[in-house]
């Protein structure tokens, strides 16, 4: 990809720099291809940039647990709301809290993209990457 | 007094700088409050003073400005699609707030406003509540369709979608206890090692020769929070760009 673009970028020069003050439709062509050039450019670096990033030793844990600790704790909420307010005293509670810890190891999971996210056009994130955000 | 210096908690503490007592609410003008004024201030200011005078070919400072529009725009078209671009104003206000709180708290003796979970935590549910509120107004009930994901057998259904929700749900918890922790975090380990240089320092000769080590540590350490801060902020905002990204396309 690099290379195309480098062998592009060289040749563009030669073969344009004939007429390089030709009028305005030259410089209408030299700005459309500088923007493609620069799609074309920017697009292969777009992946890794704006996919995660890769997080290193702290910053993986934080970001791991919390999304562990968030999915066990939304599940107790959820459990303790439903005893609270329907009666089923620990019933709730027990199964909303095993809810919960599936919930937390499929965040887990997706976080780090072991897991592809099964409803198509959500959650751009994972690895299928730009691949549906139209 | 030495505990009071080298205490790594002392700078969360919020003060009251103006008491305000409506009701029985305790709506006090605190140490939190101030920063977040001076944060929304800087932010603004620095916007408006720099691209109040524009030219074509742009100054430096005006080209910062550009620069985090170009950033956070295309962070948002890859995120969430071209339609995206209707919450531009939104993420790019969220962006620029976190980004210059996280920076304004780097500075000595400044309160780090995102380092309290109720702030952050607030910042998330304003996103998990713009997502469903414009999911349930643009898509209604196929909203729902979230949950569901397809090719599951009938009988897993309802676990698949209760765990789905439960996921769902833990979406703010996790996107506001991961801006807190790392502010938190680096700031209490910064102020743990500088504690040291103190502790040291205060030893006489060996331990100012022995207070260089967590001198260094320090220096390097604060040059990672930088980087923290502008990550975090970013993580936030991309996070923001993917969960708007359901409310505008929820499966199908």
């Amino acid at each position: 990809m690099v290379d195309s673009n480098d062998a592009d970028r060289n040749a563009n020069p030669g073969a344009g720099g004939g007429n390089p003050e030709k009028g305005g439709d030259s410089l209408e062509a030299r700005r459309k291809r500088l923007a493609t050039e620069l799609a074309a450019r920017s697009a292969p670096e777009a992946p890794e940039v704006e996919g995660r990033e890769k997080p290193q030793g702290f910053a993986l844990a934080v970001k791991l647990s919390s999304e562990f600790i968030a999915g066990v704790l939304v599940g107790a909420l959820l459990g303790y709301i439903l005893d609270r307010f329907a009666g089923t005293t620990p019933w709730g509670m027990i199964v909303f809290l095993l809810l919960g810890f599936c919930a937390g190891v499929l965040n887990v999971l997706r976080s780090t993209g072991a897991v592809s996210t099964p409803v198509p056009g959500s959650r751009s994130g994972s690895t299928d990457q730009g691949t549906h955000n139209q | 007094m030495a505990t009071d210096k080298v205490d790594p908690i002392h700078q969360f503490h919020l003060n009251d700088l103006i008491p305000v007592n409506i009701g029985g609410l305790d709506l006090s003008f605190t140490n939190s409050s101030l920063f977040m004024v001076i944060v929304a201030v800087v932010t603004a200011g620095f916007l408006y003073l720099t691209t109040a005078n524009r030219g074509l070919v742009p100054t430096r400072l005006q080209s910062i400005s550009e620069m985090s529009y170009e950033f956070v725009a295309s962070m948002l078209r890859d995120g969430a699609g071209s339609q995206g671009m209707r919450f531009f104003p939104f993420v790019f206000s969220l962006f620029m707030f976190i980004l210059v709180a996280n920076l304004v708290g780097m500075v000595p003796y400044f309160f780090t406003v995102t380092s309290h979970i109720i702030v952050t935590f607030a910042f998330s549910m304003l996103v998990i509540g713009l997502v469903v509120v414009y999911g349930f107004w643009k898509h209604g009930f196929h909203f729902l369709n979230l949950f569901v994901p397809s090719g599951v057998p009938g009988a897993l259904m309802p676990l698949v979608v209760m765990i789905e929700v439960i996921s769902f749900l833990s979406r703010p918890i996790s996107l506001s206890v991961r801006l807190f922790a790392n502010m938190l975090a680096g700031h209490i380990t910064l102020k743990v090692f500088a504690g040291f240089v103190f502790s040291l320092g205060s030893m006489g000769a060996i331990g100012i020769g022995g207070a260089i080590l967590p001198l260094a540590m320090t220096v390097a350490l604060t040059g990672l929070e930088f980087l923290v801060a502008f990550l975090q902020a970013y993580v936030f905002a991309v996070l923001t760009c993917m969960y708007l990204n359901d409310a505008l396309h929820p499966g199908h």
